[in-house]
């Protein structure tokens, strides 16, 4: 190397050229791919919700969306549809202390913190406008991740259709068969409340009674993550969740429609 | 000036002879991460490829105007560029793989063999052998990965690119899968086995004993 490249003068262009080269390119990539990225992350989302949704159909995912599910608000507390936002996010609003409440420790069962004051939930219809399915977003911590799924639930508001964990960052293998469509079918036909209304999944250590109307086969090697799938279902179907409107539900609010 | 054979060899030696990972033992960390499914070895392969052998390129291309007090410097904004890149291309076009994926892409930027083939091999040798040794670098570190990705994935999953080979128990086969297999510690004994078997045949690669 020869001293011409060690002048300050020298020194400062090139770095200046290089940095300017790269930030074109990093902010070109960034702003001319986002439009596609951010569809990517919707459909990949909607396809989450159709896995669950039970609609035997060729349409497309849009007209579906269009056609057979409508994507509702529902406020937590009461349990009563909200007027709806399209631009609503659930995420976003638990992180804003304007619209979601800090859960205190004894409610934080499913160790989320703070908990959105409304709900996105999604009703499937089939194509002759009849309730099909009600599907209820829960989220809740696992071994290491925060796991997020959609429950399908009967036009009855306890029996559970279909189950998807569709944001997960449990060991692979063990938590991470949360994913597993074989344990997932295992969830078909159980009732997600006893008899008084409260929440009644359990996860099983090993497999669970062949009866039981409440319990769901264990993973092996992953009890915390299954402990974690427990915790979530009681504080989304409990007071602070998806109870009050899993009632209203049961007494036939959605019936007309 | 670069002849064929010198090409060649520049491509091909990182794979067994000069492996990155089997005897520099570099870029071991993400090599546990990302190597409990093939597909996902693969796809970081491709990406460690690429940026790699655009590196090289770009900084043997201006490595006559690279001041050397800031070289490393000048080096990482370059490859941390084309990490970005690699980054927002995955998420637009292959989704589901970058969620897999997911921080490793970006660690490509800390990875000890892009650095360290731009600045033993692109700082001193023309553009072209240089691109050629990045794309051989990328090769060699594919090799480990995909060997090892393909162990785990088997023994581990019982498939191969998620298609199932040997059954497994749980979906009512006949294979009991090895849950250790798919945990990152195990990348390790399989690169380590890897490691003594390529020196078991090239006795060259042991390093001499220290007095």
């Amino acid at each position: 190397m020869s001293n011409q490249h060690e002048t300050f003068g020298k020194t400062m262009t090139v770095v200046l050229a290089v940095c300017l080269v790269c930030s074109v390119i990093v902010a070109g990539a960034a702003v001319g791919l986002r439009s596609t990225q951010l569809a990517n992350k919707e459909k990949d989302k909607q396809s989450s919700i159709l896995a669950v949704a039970g609609l035997e159909t060729d349409k497309t995912i849009t007209e579906i969306f269009n056609s057979n599910i409508q994507t509702k608000l529902v406020d937590l507390s009461t349990g009563e549809f909200a007027p709806d936002d399209a631009a609503y996010d659930q995420r976003a609003a638990a992180k804003d202390p304007a619209k979601s409440i800090k859960l205190t420790a004894e409610q934080n069962v499913a160790k989320i913190g703070r908990r959105a004051n409304l709900a996105t939930v999604y009703l499937v219809s089939n194509d002759q406008g009849q309730l099909q399915r009600i599907i209820l977003p829960v989220h809740g911590a696992g071994l290491w991740s925060t796991m997020y799924a959609f429950v399908a639930v009967k036009a009855d508001g306890n029996t559970v259709e279909a189950l998807t964990y569709y944001e997960q960052g449990e060991t692979p293998g063990l938590g991470g068969e949360i994913e597993n469509p074989a344990w997932r079918a295992a969830w078909q036909g159980k009732k997600l409340l006893d008899s008084n209304g409260k929440p009644a999944i359990k996860v099983a250590k090993g497999q669970a009674p062949d009866d039981s109307e409440h319990i769901v086969d264990g993973l092996s090697g992953a009890t915390l993550t299954a402990v974690g799938v427990e915790n979530t279902f009681t504080f989304w179907l409990g007071e602070q969740g998806f109870g009050p409107f899993l009632n209203k539900i049961r007494e036939g609010a959605l019936n007309n429609g | 000036m670069a002849n064929s054979n010198e090409l060649k060899a520049v491509l091909t030696s990182p794979v067994v002879s000069n492996n990155p990972i089997a005897l520099q033992i570099l870029g071991v960390c993400s090599a546990l991460a990302v190597t409990s499914k093939l597909e996902t070895a693969f796809v970081m392969t491709l990406a460690v490829m690429f940026v790699c052998a655009f590196s090289n390129l770009f900084i043997s291309m201006i490595r006559n105007h690279i001041p050397n007090s800031v070289r490393i410097i000048v080096q990482m904004a370059i490859i941390a560029s084309l990490v970005i890149l690699v980054d927002q291309v995955l998420k637009a076009y292959a989704f589901a793989i970058s969620k897999q994926l997911s921080v490793y892409v970006g660690l490509i930027i800390t990875n000890c063999i892009v650095m360290g083939r731009a600045e033993a091999f692109a700082m001193k040798n023309k553009p072209f052998p240089s691109f050629m040794d990045g794309i051989g670098n990328g090769l060699g570190y594919g090799f480990i990965l995909i060997l090892v990705g393909g162990f785990r994935e088997l023994f581990g999953s019982g498939a191969l690119f998620g298609i199932e080979i040997l059954p497994l128990t749980s979906n009512g086969g006949w294979y009991q899968s090895n849950g250790l297999l798919l945990l990152p510690p195990s990348a390790f004994f399989i690169i380590g086995g890897i490691i003594w078997a390529i020196r078991t045949v090239r006795p060259e690669q042991v390093e001499p004993k220290e007095q």
